[in-house]
């Protein structure tokens, strides 16, 4: 890293309680290895989980103010991401139809005032399970897609439009005709909502048929996954394939396994927007390490 | 000739699964008959009952249906797992093979309180 790319990342790095994760290996760092800025190294923004519509005050009594938050805490990011991705839930699911439209247009509406404006989306559970993604589509287009990025090839997968959680034979297909197209060097990055692996079933944290993409995956030497649903930081690799869960923005969910139920993990007054958080990935084309920033919604949170 | 070896074959064939599939439905009834059979009924956000009694390796049909939309009842430290669905019965035979006390969740997205739709299954 040159000098002033490193004064570049201490200036991304600047807000209070940034933590990181640098590498496929995980372990925490006091700075990323890399640079930000040049032609073959770029950095998105990852939120997930915002839930938009969620009531509750024991769990998060600022439901309504914390998207907002954290958007005005991206637009403070002294270097702005080249795109946000908001991996599923977006939105509180809700069993009126016209209720869940609603959500989705004001959920949007409040993330149109992102300055970056190359923004992408996937439905969760709650935003799709209910219709099949019908309102979704209406509102954001499909539900799974690929796109490029500088010479790195994201994929979107959708495993919550099934209201049982799997992705389905024929987007198995599309995903394993999509990996063989990829040149042997090309890094590929998968975003998604809910873990393709077997993290912890016995809460519905798992993909039914996930493990087939895992081992379509498995087949191209350069993979990571970013996903959302379990609300909470979470690192795994499955071979050589680094999976990497993100924080939610409406309240933190207990580590798998941790307690007899999964519940919401409430509100705690004295640190207010605690467990809650979003994270800035680079992506350097030179390694397919990859340095993770975690924010919080608010300084010092 | 080669017309009627193939005939004979196909014949055959489609006999045998008959006969198959007639003895699997006769053993499923006759297991019934012999069987503890416990009804369970899904619904938005629970089960009846949420509580299920089962003895070590004691073989029992487990008869879901559900009442308003589709569920599912899944216990994954037993391996047992099955659609709960408006209108029609999922027979699931199951010889529990372990003691403890064991979570079941739905995993089928069914609304609101989808999270929180849960049960226990007790073997003794």
């Amino acid at each position: 890293m040159t000098m002033i790319d490193r004064r570049d990342f201490l200036k991304l790095a600047g807000l209070a309680g940034v933590t990181f994760v640098t590498g496929v290996g995980c372990s925490a760092t006091t700075l990323g290895a890399s640079a930000v800025s040049s032609a073959d190294e770029f950095h998105f923004v990852q939120l997930s989980d915002t839930h938009w519509g969620f009531t509750g005050d024991a769990a998060n009594p600022d439901a309504a103010g914390t998207l907002p938050k954290a958007v005005a805490a991206v637009n403070s990011l002294a270097q702005q991401p080249d795109f946000v991705v908001f991996t599923g839930d977006l939105t509180h699911n809700s069993d009126d139809a016209k209720e869940r439209r609603r959500r989705l247009a004001q959920f949007k509406d409040i993330v149109s005032q992102l300055k970056v404006k190359d923004v992408r989306f996937m439905p969760g559970e709650h935003d799709g399970s209910l219709d099949k993604s019908e309102a979704y589509q209406e509102m954001f287009g499909p539900t799974h897609y690929t796109f490029e990025h500088k010479g790195v090839h994201f994929i979107v997968l959708d495993n919550v439009s099934d209201p049982k959680g799997r992705l389905g034979d024929s987007q198995v297909q599309w995903l394993e005709a999509d990996i063989e197209k990829q040149n042997i060097n090309t890094q590929v990055i998968v975003l998604t909502h809910r873990p393709l692996f077997e993290l912890y079933p016995q809460w519905d944290w798992w993909t039914g048929d996930g493990m087939q993409a895992v081992s379509i995956l498995l087949r191209h030497p350069k993979v990571s996954v970013f996903y959302g649903h379990i609300h909470q930081e979470h690192h795994f690799k499955t071979g050589h394939i680094d999976h990497h869960a993100s924080r939610s923005l409406i309240f933190p969910l207990p580590a798998p396994g941790s307690q007899p139920k999964r519940a919401a993990i409430n509100w705690n007054p004295a640190m207010p927007y605690d467990g809650l958080g979003f994270r800035a990935v680079e992506v350097n084309q030179r390694h397919e390490n990859r340095d993770i920033k975690e924010y919080p919604v608010k300084r010092g949170a | 000739m080669l017309r009627i070896i193939l005939a004979c074959l196909c014949s055959s064939a489609i006999l045998a699964f008959a006969t198959f599939k007639g003895l699997s439905e006769y053993s499923v009834r006759a297991a019934e008959a012999r069987e503890r059979v416990i009804q369970i009924t899904a619904h938005k956000f629970d089960y009846t009952p949420n509580e299920i009694r089962l003895k070590k390796d004691e073989p029992v049909i487990l008869a879901f249906t559900s009442i308003d939309v589709d569920h599912g009842f899944n216990v994954p430290d037993l391996g047992l797992r099955a659609d709960a669905l408006p209108g029609e019965t999922t027979r699931v035979r199951f010889t529990p093979r372990k003691a403890g006390k064991f979570e079941i969740h739905c995993d089928n997205f069914c609304g609101l309180d989808h999270e929180t739709m849960g049960g226990t299954v007790i073997v003794e």
